[in-house]
């Protein structure tokens, strides 16, 4: 199958086809390296962690998930914390919600590398998991710290805690993201970033009317090679914007869950994909007006199959 | 018209089973989450309990409005110059992600501008903190008598040499030394409204195991009930004794023995006590009834 959809006539460099992963991963060591500076060289650019820090002594930034847990507990809190998180809210609504998840999130890392390596070892057990699981828990963490007057979420939550662990000292930390990994590897295809971190769920949320998104402007150029949906960690995402334009859906990816990775763009050959804005979802926008291209039947089955297993 | 008739037929079937598939997953969904929030919440509320050698940061709000506004975020570790805090982990027994200290370990030092507390983005640390002194990061307690050297009459009190608010948090109070019959016992004693829990004591006592601890403060120390009165306190605060002074004694009395109300007490007349043991077993007896009126 593969060899199939690699065989496209590819004229793009080897940068084009790798630089959002690329920069994606720039990104993500980025931010630990900014926090390792600290402790590991004693240059204090920024202190604290995810949950909330301090940037050079003035820009306070905090998660506005466990402060919202916190407000559900029943507590006050400084206003440090308080324009940490308006910051945080107003950075990731502009640029999308899930920019967290793909470009900050520590465990992406992680889980990225499960699933590299579910697919090298050729693992195919999936656990079927609803993708909107992460809603339920995110709702049950929420009413766990209304009940439990802690956020209780933060107990088990292992971007905090893989961060912290990076940060402050692992302890047995580590078994706890040991377990994510093992769960994407052998139990789930993108079982826990894409399926039940209540933490994701919370950025989809925030991130729901985000002006900045991918697009797929050039959609009349699909061969339907099916490489996005491979790479995609939220390929449910991309079927309406790519194939919607007989039921007159627009080629905007206006899906909350979308985590604005931009790795259908690096794969597809077609040049399908582009960062844009949620503006002017017009139907019929795009280079080329000709219908879907004439690709045999057999792409078409591909695709059939392709599809069921995702 | 067959368009029309097959349609609504060809999606009738896939919509019963969709709408069973639907529920079916919903409620496994459901009961997934609801197993998952049950078992975190008695984790929580399990894990919310602190260990009584764990001492939280100066200014750290009661323990559950603690837990509800700390964010987790390590700044407060970040700032302290002594290494004293650090961040538990998965495997220790406080609360995941939350600043503690161990005194033992490393004890706090009270620096004057309090730097964990201005640290702290959420108020977890009380930011009307203004004086270290009146922090109350736990109490201390000297609970093993046995082992104190100062107890046994040693002059150690490396505790109280240590304490930052020396002669106020902790003082020597002097107690006879009854086994030597002739020395007296330093004993340390700390004051509850001026230790402010910082550790040093604790850090400090020579022992293997330390004699004097921090501990929480309900755990430390007792409570005397409301309607207590303490005589001496009481006299001091009305200028005079709050009793009448005794009535003179009309007790029976041995012959040659008097009572002094003013506090020395039995007055013995060793040159008028009669013979101990009369005679007549009876005047044994009947001694001194002949002067009842």
């Amino acid at each position: 199958m593969s060899t199939l959809s690699k065989t496209t006539d590819n004229q793009r460099n080897w940068w084009l086809r790798q630089r959002w992963l690329l920069l994606r991963r720039m990104s993500q060591f980025a931010v630990l390296a900014l926090f390792l500076l600290g402790p590991l060289a004693g240059i204090w650019l920024i202190k604290g962690s995810l949950n909330s820090s301090l940037t050079l002594g003035v820009l306070p930034l905090t998660d506005p998930f466990i402060l919202i847990q916190s407000w559900l507990a029943g507590r006050q809190f400084g206003t440090q914390a308080l324009l940490g998180a308006l910051i945080v809210t107003g950075f990731y609504f502009l640029v999308g919600g899930r920019v967290y998840c793909a470009w900050v999130c520590p465990v992406n890392v992680v889980t990225d590398t499960a699933h590299w390596l579910r697919n090298r070892l050729g693992l195919r057990g999936n656990t079927r998991i609803q993708a909107n699981t992460r809603y339920w828990l995110l709702g049950a963490s929420m009413l766990l710290a209304l009940l439990t007057g802690i956020a209780a979420w933060e107990l088990v939550n292992p971007v905090s805690t893989l961060q912290r662990g990076l940060l402050f000292g692992m302890g047995t930390s580590w078994l706890l993201i040991l377990a994510v990994f093992l769960f994407d590897l052998a139990v789930s295809r993108r079982g826990w970033c894409g399926h039940l971190c209540p933490m994701g769920a919370f950025y989809s949320l925030l991130g729901k009317y985000s002006p900045l998104r991918i697009r797929a402007d050039g959609r009349d150029a699909c061969d339907k090679c099916m490489d996005c949906f491979d790479v995609c960690p939220e390929p449910q995402v991309i079927r309406p914007a790519l194939f919607g334009k007989k039921d007159g859906t627009g080629p905007l990816i206006n899906e909350a869950n979308c985590t604005n990775c931009g790795r259908c763009i690096d794969v597809c050959s077609k040049e399908v994909f582009s960062f844009g804005t949620r503006f002017n979802n017009k139907q019929s926008f795009g280079p080329e007006q000709a219908g879907i291209n004439p690709s045999t039947e057999f792409k078409a089955e591909q695709f059939k199959q392709k599809e069921a297993r995702i | 018209m067959s368009d029309s008739l097959g349609k609504p037929a060809g999606r009738a079937a896939p919509k019963k089973l969709d709408r069973r598939r639907f529920l079916s997953d919903t409620a496994k969904t459901g009961c997934a989450v609801l197993l998952t929030g049950l078992g975190l919440g008695a984790y929580a509320s399990k894990s919310a309990a602190l260990p009584v050698q764990a001492l939280r940061p100066p200014g750290a709000r009661s323990e559950d409005v603690f837990l509800g506004t700390c964010v987790r975020c390590g700044l407060c570790v970040r700032d302290c110059p002594y290494g004293t805090l650090k961040l538990a982990t998965l495997g220790d027994d406080v609360l995941i992600g939350t600043p503690y200290f161990t005194a033992r370990d490393v004890p706090c030092e009270m620096c004057e501008d309090i730097p964990c507390v201005a640290a702290c983005p959420t108020g977890a640390l009380n930011p009307d903190l203004g004086d270290i002194d009146d922090a109350r990061m736990g109490l201390a307690a000297l609970i093993n008598q046995e082992t104190c050297l100062n107890f046994q009459g040693l002059r150690c009190e490396v505790c109280y040499r240590e304490c930052p608010l020396i002669g106020e948090a902790i003082t020597l109070e002097l107690r006879h030394n009854q086994r030597s019959g002739k020395h007296a016992l330093f004993i340390p004693t700390v004051h509850s409204d001026s230790c402010t829990g910082c550790g040093k004591c604790e850090r400090v006592c020579v022992l293997p195991e330390a004699a004097i601890k921090v501990l929480p403060a309900n755990i430390a120390m007792g409570q005397s009930a409301e309607h207590y009165r303490w005589g001496w306190e009481e006299k001091e605060r009305a200028h005079k004794s709050l009793v009448k002074p005794d009535p003179r004694h009309r007790y029976n009395l041995p012959e040659g023995i008097g009572y002094d109300n003013e506090g020395v007490g039995l007055i013995q007349d060793k040159t008028q006590l009669p013979e101990p043991f009369p005679e007549n077993p009876l005047d044994s007896l009947n001694q001194g009834s002949k002067e009842r009126p």
